[in-house]
């Protein structure tokens, strides 16, 4: 059992390849100008990334005073720049490490925790019947027209100050400043409207049999869940994961409004953006600072193109 | 050096797993206890457990801030003093938001429109090819790049220099080979804005491609048999079959584009900071919210950018439900 792309975003499924296409447009185009229009747009799609990787290899001297298409000319290429950032040396203290290791503390349980809380929320919404099911399902699945922006500056202010309504504290100061606790919550908070609504159409489409059988035998929905909703959603959730682990290793915002740009908990995004700022002249550190930042996210899209498109396919609604 | 600097991250890692762990536990925890619960309060309580933490981080999260943020927006720098609409008068009215407020609107036409024209073109092209995947995965591939990392790579396609020095900035250096003498590019008004659409257009195509492309694939045989025997070819069959059959598709991707360019905020932040006349809303509100330190300012953009938002993914939503209900 798993969930397709056509599943969850408006896309009819795939028939054969081949009948399906025109054909006549087909003969009018496979001509080699359509063969070399696609080439010409591939290399030009593909060449700033490589400009980036060739500079980031060369040494400081070649790669600050001259243009990394002169290594064909002048083939030198170093890891030292790798080495510099990594670790940390004279001028980049500290090196960027700290902060990849905080991309990872961030992203992986801001993956985690939404899709447990979504998947609870979706099989109630599907599963357990009560008045209003319909309407608050519409409802979580509306609030996804709020940009994080609206968000930022009250969750800010109750993370730093508590939140009271008059004189009732509803949530007193934690005291969380410095820890990955609010890019958990608000990461969490952000992924769930979009994550309830893939998650529950996936779940509505389960056996009915399964469930009511169990429900017959004396199941509660606490093991139903557990035993038999949790283990059937594993294809759909982990789909949704790898595009929320890359939605949260790639943003930038949520990251500088929540974690400021201290090595304790700041992430890679909001490294870069900081020294891309401070070390405007050290070009052959900051693309090597890039391009540890983009690998791992380059990683798990060659190796999970799959499920990364539908994973993508679904979240590209995100509010 | 780097074995220890990889010695202190490990740390972070436990407690990104202490932090899972906790998680896990408390929700064992709930579940077993009111597992345990049988008869006429089951149904209620699991009820409560399912929906409990999504609803009330829900509202948290999301409901009271947005009525928070539309309530600030009509109060002062200080956030003490009400000012009524003010702040949205000094919006629409002073000439450096009303530049703002052009440079979204075209942000928001141009780059979506670049995004899915190119992406229908290779959508096409490829479903002719043979070797479809390796394209396909390349021209993909800035999908997967943050904002943040597409912005330094693009940095190095803008760099300028004098054009008598040795050039650094690939882009300065085509232009010069071509025999012209290139500008300054970020400075450029106002075309530095194009330039800076020029990086989201490189990393939407790909994905207007890739759903555009499952499209026309799914598009019925007998539809495109009928049409040809009807004496349709090359562009006609285009026009008149291809893109009426996809066209609910290409809306969406169309406005799903628009609503992720109107909240861009990082590549503006990253290549200009919003100088020399390049400032959006979504980044202008981060500087007033975050570095001016105008709660008032930053809550009324903040609540300009959802206005905005608003009748697109409601659009978006319809179109959704339309096309469900169809299938």
């Amino acid at each position: 059992m798993s969930v397709e792309a056509h599943e969850i975003v408006p896309m009819p499924a795939p028939a054969d390849k081949g009948a399906t296409i025109p054909q006549a447009v087909r003969r009018s185009l496979s001509s080699p100008w359509a063969t070399a229009l696609v080439i010409v747009l591939t290399i030009l799609w593909t060449i700033p990334t490589f400009g980036l990787l060739v500079t980031s290899l060369r040494p400081s001297g070649p790669a600050v005073n001259s243009g990394w298409w002169t290594v064909f000319t002048d083939p030198e290429l170093t890891l030292e720049n790798y080495v510099e950032v990594l670790g940390g040396g004279d001028v980049m203290a500290g090196g960027i490490l700290p902060y990849f290791f905080n991309s990872f503390a961030i992203a992986i349980p801001a993956a985690i925790f939404p899709l447990v809380i979504a998947t609870m929320c979706a099989y109630a919404l599907a599963w357990v019947p009560f008045r209003g099911a319909t309407l608050l399902f519409f409802v979580i699945f509306a609030l996804q027209i709020v940009p994080l922006q609206m968000a930022l500056l009250p969750l800010l202010q109750m993370f730093n100050l508590g939140w009271s309504i008059g004189p009732v504290t509803v949530i007193p100061d934690l005291d969380l400043g410095g820890t990955y606790i609010p890019l958990w919550v608000a990461h969490t908070m952000f992924a769930l409207p979009l994550a309830v609504f893939l998650l529950h159409n996936f779940m509505a489409q389960l056996p009915r049999d399964l469930i009511e059988a169990a429900l017959v035998d004396g199941a509660s929905h606490f093991t139903i869940f557990w035993r038999i909703i949790l283990p059937l959603s594993v294809p759909a959730i982990a789909s949704f994961a790898i595009f929320q682990f890359l939605w949260v290793w790639n943003d930038l915002l949520v990251a500088l409004t929540f974690a400021g740009g201290t090595p304790d908990v700041a992430p890679i995004t909001a490294y870069l953006a900081n020294i891309v700022g401070s070390y405007g002249a050290k070009t052959h550190l900051i693309t090597a600072g890039a391009f540890i930042a983009i690998i791992v996210p380059l990683i798990v899209f060659f190796a999970l193109q799959r499920f990364f498109v539908r994973g993508l396919l679904a979240g590209s609604v995100k509010g | 050096m780097i074995w220890q600097q990889v010695l202190d991250g490990i740390p972070k890692l436990g407690t990104a797993a202490a932090g899972v762990a906790v998680f896990f536990g408390l929700l064992l925890i709930v579940f077993f206890i009111l597992g345990r619960i049988r008869g006429r309060l089951a149904n209620p309580v699991a009820m409560l457990a399912f929906l409990g933490p999504a609803v009330i981080l829900l509202i948290i999260g999301l409901v009271v801030p947005t009525f928070q943020t539309v309530y600030k927006s009509t109060f002062n720098a200080s956030g003490k003093k009400f000012i009524g609409l003010q702040n949205y008068g000094w919006i629409f009215t002073t000439e450096s938001n009303q530049q703002v407020l052009i440079n979204t609107a075209s942000w928001i036409v141009i780059a979506p429109l670049f995004s899915t024209v190119v992406g229908l073109v290779l959508a096409l092209l490829l479903d002719r090819m043979r070797r479809e995947s390796i394209p396909k995965s390349l021209i993909f591939m800035p999908m997967a790049i943050s904002f943040v990392g597409a912005s330094i790579i693009w940095g190095l396609v803008y760099a300028y220099r004098d054009p008598s020095q040795e050039q650094v900035g690939l882009l300065s250096q085509v232009v010069l080979w071509l025999g012209m003498e290139p500008p300054n590019w970020l400075l450029l008004q106002p075309w530095n804005n194009f330039l800076l659409m020029v990086i989201m257009i490189w990393i939407q195509t790909g994905f207007a491609m890739v759903v555009l492309s499952a499209a026309i694939k799914a598009i019925p045989s007998d539809v495109v048999e009928a049409a040809t025997l009807d004496g349709a070819t090359g562009w006609r069959l285009f026009s008149r079959v291809t893109i009426p059959m996809i066209r609910t598709t290409l809306i969406v991707v169309v406005t799903t584009i628009m609503i992720a360019t109107l909240k861009i905020f990082d590549i503006v932040r990253v290549m200009t900071n919003g100088n020399f006349g390049t400032q959006i809303v979504a980044n202008e509100m981060y500087s007033q919210a975050f570095v001016q330190f105008d709660v008032g300012r930053g809550s009324a953009l903040a609540v300009i950018l959802f206005l905005g938002v608003i009748p697109l993914v409601a659009y978006n939503i319809v179109q959704l439900r339309k096309e469900r209900a169809v299938r």
